[in-house]
């Protein structure tokens, strides 16, 4: 596509006003030139098309297949309706369904509460321009790169009861994957190292965006780093505070990959979007039980997403 | 499920869906459960176009799971000697050995290949009876070699062939000769004899029974033959099919005996792979090993020549100990293939002596069903193996092919795995084992 339509556009553009009179068929709204029009329509039409494809027809396909007992196989006729026996089978006879809410919530509050601020701490330390500060910030965000087949193989390395490397060293006996006690903490552990060197990054960008003077100022008033950091830095940043906290719970809330990697969310290692595809993807082919937990998943997620839009919203409305 | 072949297909199974290429939020969405709703109506809806049946064919195309570079090459291999003996190609569509398994209800629904791998067992049972397998029963009468107990095996519950066997290997305790000799142990006949044996392993300071299940199923070895041993071939099976209830004192009496052996296992067992534990025997730390004749992978060498097996100890003398657990690999017909001729003509070929010798020259690690074929290249290991098999009374095909799939991965993993941790409540575990399962087996 040529410039030119565009800076035709750009001369035709009457004031706001114009395109929201009523009868707006007429002469003005031909002020934008076909080529606009067009290009507006697919702006519209493309992502449209996309979220309702890609997320919406899947997330209601989802709550419909959560009534039926379907397995996969036969044609969508002949899909059986069991209304919310899928849902009281969750709860009441599938044991792993508990354990995996509850490591959901401690996944959630070990990064909330250990992880994102010790990314932040990192960033903050980071800002200082201590002297080989690229290599630290390159070292910290490196699991963030590493594929997680990687991540699960390193950690398999090191935690493997027999021949890993901390029993190695330490010469214990702990079987750091196996205990169903001890497996969620040490998975939590890798899931913090690569989640702060994720915030960290993050963190670290809005602070750089900082305005210098506001630090000087402070340090003019005879403020202290540590007060400076809470009562000026910290409360500019509050953009960045908001983004970090949904990264946090988006994190939490779709942690799979390795608790699959490691044992496919079983044995002390439950996750709610681990039982979901141990029950929809594979041979076993329970998509009806399966998409009863995703749509718990979702209605959970959901809470999440109602609270953030709100606070956004209410933001935009200041 | 099946079991990795190789340390590298091990870790290739490390890598989760998300990273090989699935969307991660779709598959959170639940989108994947869609996807499939939608892809298998359109295909099974345009499955019935091509029925096709081809006179003389000149080629006719193989699915195969046999991704592993050695199997591959004797697949091929084979392929090339049924061309020989018929003039009809075969196009050989290998595809990974996990994938193929778990995409098999959009694969069979879809426009599957006219032959392709499978294995014995329940599930071919249930898709014989869904009609997506073709029937074998002409084919079965131009075979020979098979026991009854392969027929048996290849049999759909409607009396019809649905599958001819190609390979299979055993399940049995290994151990190294040289160790039992050093210490002047002996194979234990009965199962006192195998508390006696690993209470004295004990005391030599070795693992008596190496034990693994960090990926769930290796228990379910553990699990078959004891209820093999105490219960019998047939009350097996039909717990399996759902019919017996697993609340009976029947099975109760399985996990008790369980309990009883648990602290002869290797301890902690459920962060530990197979390998991990057949390199315990392999290392002499380990005094035996229950587990399929695949274990011989991890050893090489004069080591492999130290393996040897027993098959495990009779439990209850009125049952004995002639029933095992010997999953069998074969090849079933598509429900409508391209050409019904050429497919049921190369099932022969690959049900016949001359098939399974190419196997037996190309392939050192499993056993070949067709009792016809030219064993004389078999290893010490492997001749025992197949004696072990002929002699058995009945074949079992190991739980996760005895049963529903989902009965098995979704529930018969967490409970077995339960039962490793905490084995004191054995009814508990086994009254939410039955109220899933009639959940399961009822929908």
């Amino acid at each position: 596509m040529s410039d030119l339509p565009l800076i035709q556009a750009d001369r035709a553009v009457p004031p706001p006003a114009a395109t929201t009179t009523n009868g707006g068929r007429g002469r003005r709204l031909r002020l934008l030139s076909r080529t606009d029009r067009v290009v507006v329509t697919l702006m519209v039409l493309v992502p449209l098309l996309l979220v309702t494809g890609l997320v919406w027809l899947p997330a209601v396909a989802t709550v419909l297949l959560s009534g039926t007992n379907w397995d996969g196989i036969g044609p969508i006729s002949e899909i059986e309706w069991v209304g919310a026996k899928n849902y009281d089978d969750v709860v009441n006879i599938y044991p792993p369904f508990v354990p995996a809410v509850q490591n959901n919530l401690l996944w959630l509050a070990a990064l909330f509460v250990v992880a994102t601020p010790i990314g932040m701490f990192l960033a903050v330390l980071l800002d200082k321009e201590l002297r080989g500060s690229r290599f630290y910030q390159t070292a910290l965000y490196l699991p963030v790169v590493l594929s997680l087949a990687l991540i699960g193989f390193i950690w398999q390395l090191i935690y493997s009861r027999d021949q890993g490397l901390l029993n190695g060293v330490f010469g214990g006996e702990t079987d750091w994957y196996g205990d169903p006690n001890v497996n969620i903490w040490a998975v939590l552990v890798a899931a913090g190292w690569r989640h702060v060197g994720y915030i960290m990054l993050l963190y670290l960008a809005g602070l750089k965006g900082v305005d210098p003077s506001l630090r000087e100022a402070a340090a003019v008033d005879g403020s202290s780093e540590t007060s400076t950091f809470f009562r000026v830095v910290f409360p500019v940043m509050r953009p960045i505070n908001i983004i970090v906290l949904v990264v946090t719970v988006i994190e939490s809330l779709r942690a799979f990959d390795l608790v699959w990697v490691i044992n496919k969310g079983r044995n002390g290692l439950e996750l709610i979007s681990a039982l979901v595809t141990q029950n929809v993807v594979g041979e076993a082919s329970r998509i009806g039980f399966g998409s009863a937990l995703a749509t718990i998943m979702l209605a959970v997620s959901l809470v999440f997403i109602t609270i953030y839009l709100w606070t956004v919203m209410r933001e935009d409305k200041r | 499920m099946s079991r990795p072949r190789s340390q590298a297909e091990y870790l290739a199974r490390l890598v989760p869906p998300s990273v090989a290429g699935l969307n991660r939020r779709s598959l959170l969405a639940g989108a994947s459960g869609a996807g499939a709703l939608l892809g298998t109506g359109l295909l099974a809806g345009c499955g019935d176009s091509d029925s096709g049946s081809g006179g003389d064919a000149k080629n006719v195309s193989l699915g195969s799971n046999q991704s592993d570079p050695k199997p591959k090459d004797v697949v091929a291999k084979v392929m090339d000697g049924f061309k020989t003996s018929s003039g009809v190609t075969v196009d050989i569509n290998t595809v990974d050995h996990n994938t193929f398994q778990e995409n098999i209800n959009n694969y069979l629904q879809g426009k599957p290949d006219d032959v392709f791998t499978w294995f014995a067992g329940y599930r071919m049972r249930f898709f014989a009876a869904k009609g997506l397998a073709g029937d074998l029963s002409d084919v079965w009468g131009k075979l020979d070699g098979y026991s009854d107990a392969f027929k048996k095996a290849s049999t759909g519950d409607d009396g019809k062939q649905y599958f001819v066997p190609a390979s299979y290997y055993p399940w049995a305790v290994f151990y190294r000769k040289s160790v039992w000799q050093q210490r002047g142990y002996e194979v234990p006949k009965t199962l006192d004899d195998l508390n006696t044996l690993g209470a004295q392993m004990k005391k030599d300071g070795l693992n008596p029974i190496a034990f693994a299940d960090k990926d769930g199923w290796p228990a379910m070895g553990t699990f078959d033959i004891l209820n093999l041993r105490i219960n019998g071939y047939q009350f097996h099976i039909d717990l399996m099919a759902g019919k017996e209830a697993w609340t009976s004192d029947k099975v109760k009496k399985v996990f008790d005996t369980w309990a009883g052996l648990l602290p002869l296992h290797q301890p902690d067992s459920l962060g530990r792979t197979w390998q991990e534990a057949a390199q315990s025997l392999q290392q002499k730390k380990s005094g035996m090993y229950l587990l399929g004749l695949f274990v011989g992978q991890q050893f090489s060498g004069a080591d492999l020549e130290d393996l040897d097996f027993f098959t495990f100890p009779e439990v209850d003398s009125t049952i004995g100990a002639k029933a095992l657990d010997a999953p069998i690999d074969g090849y079933m017909m598509a429900r409508k293939p391209k050409s019904k001729d050429a497919a049921q003509k190369l099932l022969t070929y690959l049900g016949s002596k001359e098939a399974a010798d190419i196997t037996v020259k190309n392939d050192p690690s499993t056993l070949v069903a067709n009792s016809g074929a030219d064993t004389g290249a078999y290893t010490a290991l492997q001749k025992k193996a197949a004696e072990l098999v002929g002699s058995a009374t009945e074949i079992a095909q190991f739980l996760d092919r005895d049963t529903r799939p989902d009965f098995a991965s979704t529930v018969m993993i967490p409970a077995l795995q339960q039962f490793i941790k905490d084995p004191k409540d054995i009814s508990g575990l086994l009254t939410s084992v039955e109220n899933q399962k009639k959940s399961i087996f009822t929908s």
